[in-house]
């Protein structure tokens, strides 16, 4: 049913170099039919060369905003460009694009699908505060989207021309606010959220943070956006 | 006596101080006449620091001089608190200045690239029509804007 609809991979890379050029040539591979979009976050390195010669379009920031300011900017291009649906994906090989029609077999019954990293498929795993953190996350707004969305910090999304025009004008550049806000307020607004299990893959470039404390204040941040995302109107 | 002649001469050089800043326009005209009333409540308090004496025994506050400390510790925090909330609302503009721009220079590309293909095209037709010699060739522009070069 989706065959005929016009579908943007919307990729926020910054200092991607190294990782970005496989990223594409795989979604290209799986996804013949779609358009990508990399949106360099203000990148010192040849991000935006590299992403041009492998075949994606590009929009580069002048400066470093964030995820959540690249987003925006994904989602305003989508928007102009009237897409019908948008992806979210991550620039460090992590999400396996192979999922992504799944994701939007999702968009039948929700507005915004998340790919979960917990739902069962592959064996992703985190531990400690961090842990903590997201499981009081998927447990606060589990309730408030009265369904079960067990990775609500997941970069890998997929949602419909509604939530793409909410998107393109309002989108948090704070940290966690990309994830956690922007579900928060969807959720709010009476749009239907849906999950999709996927599985995760090992960064192609880059390594996770593990340390207890940067752990510790992610924590901390959570809570913090989550009771700020709750209080706004 | 000292004491007045030190705080006046202070409150002095700070209503000199705004309006040299106001009259050579570095203060934007909404911040101009909340400087320019501190600074003229500052003039007559720097010269007669027990006027507030009274005002401030009827608070229950000992001196003149404490009541004024007092109202310029929150006078202050004030000011910080609406210039952050000004630079928030200054990122807000910039980012959105900076999306902007990110879109303009992908258009920018885009049509750079469209033109060069354009052109590519013509010379090519132009080639092709040197090299055929009388018979009648154009060029077509199709409906993604390539040119390409056809007989008609």
């Amino acid at each position: 049913m989706n065959a005929d609809k016009r579908v943007l991979i919307i990729i926020p890379a910054w200092n991607e170099a190294g990782s970005i050029a496989d990223v594409i040539a795989e979604v290209r591979d799986v996804l013949p039919a779609y358009d990508i979009l990399v949106v360099n976050d203000g990148s010192t390195d040849d991000t935006e060369r590299v992403a041009l010669a492998a075949g994606a379009r590009v929009v580069s920031l002048p400066y470093n905003l964030g995820v959540g300011g690249a987003m925006r900017l994904g989602y305003r291009y989508a928007d102009e460009n009237d897409y019908d649906i948008a992806i979210q994906l991550d620039a460090d090989g992590q999400h396996d694009p192979r999922y992504v029609p799944k994701l939007i077999d999702g968009l039948g019954e929700a507005r915004l699908v998340l790919g979960a990293r917990f739902a069962g498929e592959g064996d992703y795993q985190v531990r400690g505060p961090r842990r903590w953190a997201m499981t009081l996350l998927s447990r606060v707004l589990s309730r408030m989207a009265k369904t079960k969305l067990d990775d609500t910090t997941s970069g890998f999304r997929a949602c419909d021309r509604e939530i793409i025009r909410l998107f393109a004008q309002w989108y948090p550049v704070e940290y966690l606010g990309d994830t956690v806000e922007t579900l928060v307020r969807v959720i709010r607004l009476g749009h239907p959220v849906g999950q999709v299990p996927v599985a995760m893959r090992q960064r192609t470039a880059g390594t996770p943070s593990n340390s207890p404390i940067k752990a510790a204040v992610y924590l901390g941040r959570a809570l913090i956006t989550l009771l700020l995302a709750i209080n706004r109107r | 006596m000292k004491l007045a002649i030190m705080t006046g001469v202070v409150a002095l050089l700070l209503l000199a101080l705004i309006f040299e800043l106001l009259r050579r326009r570095q203060l934007r005209e909404k911040y101009a006449v909340l400087w320019l009333v501190v600074g003229l409540v500052t003039l007559p308090l720097g010269f007669i620091p027990w006027s507030l004496d009274n005002v401030s025994s009827w608070l229950g506050v000992a001196s003149g001089a404490s009541l004024v400390l007092f109202l310029a510790v929150v006078f202050l925090l004030i000011v910080c608190i609406h210039l952050s909330w000004e630079a928030s609302r200054l990122e807000d503009e910039t980012r959105s200045l900076a999306e902007e721009v990110a879109l303009i220079r992908a258009e920018l590309r885009e049509v750079r690239e469209r033109q060069g293909e354009l052109e590519a095209g013509a010379e090519d037709a132009r080639a092709f029509r040197a090299g055929t010699n009388g018979r009648t060739v154009g060029i077509v522009t199709q409906r993604d804007g390539k040119a390409v070069v056809g007989e008609r």
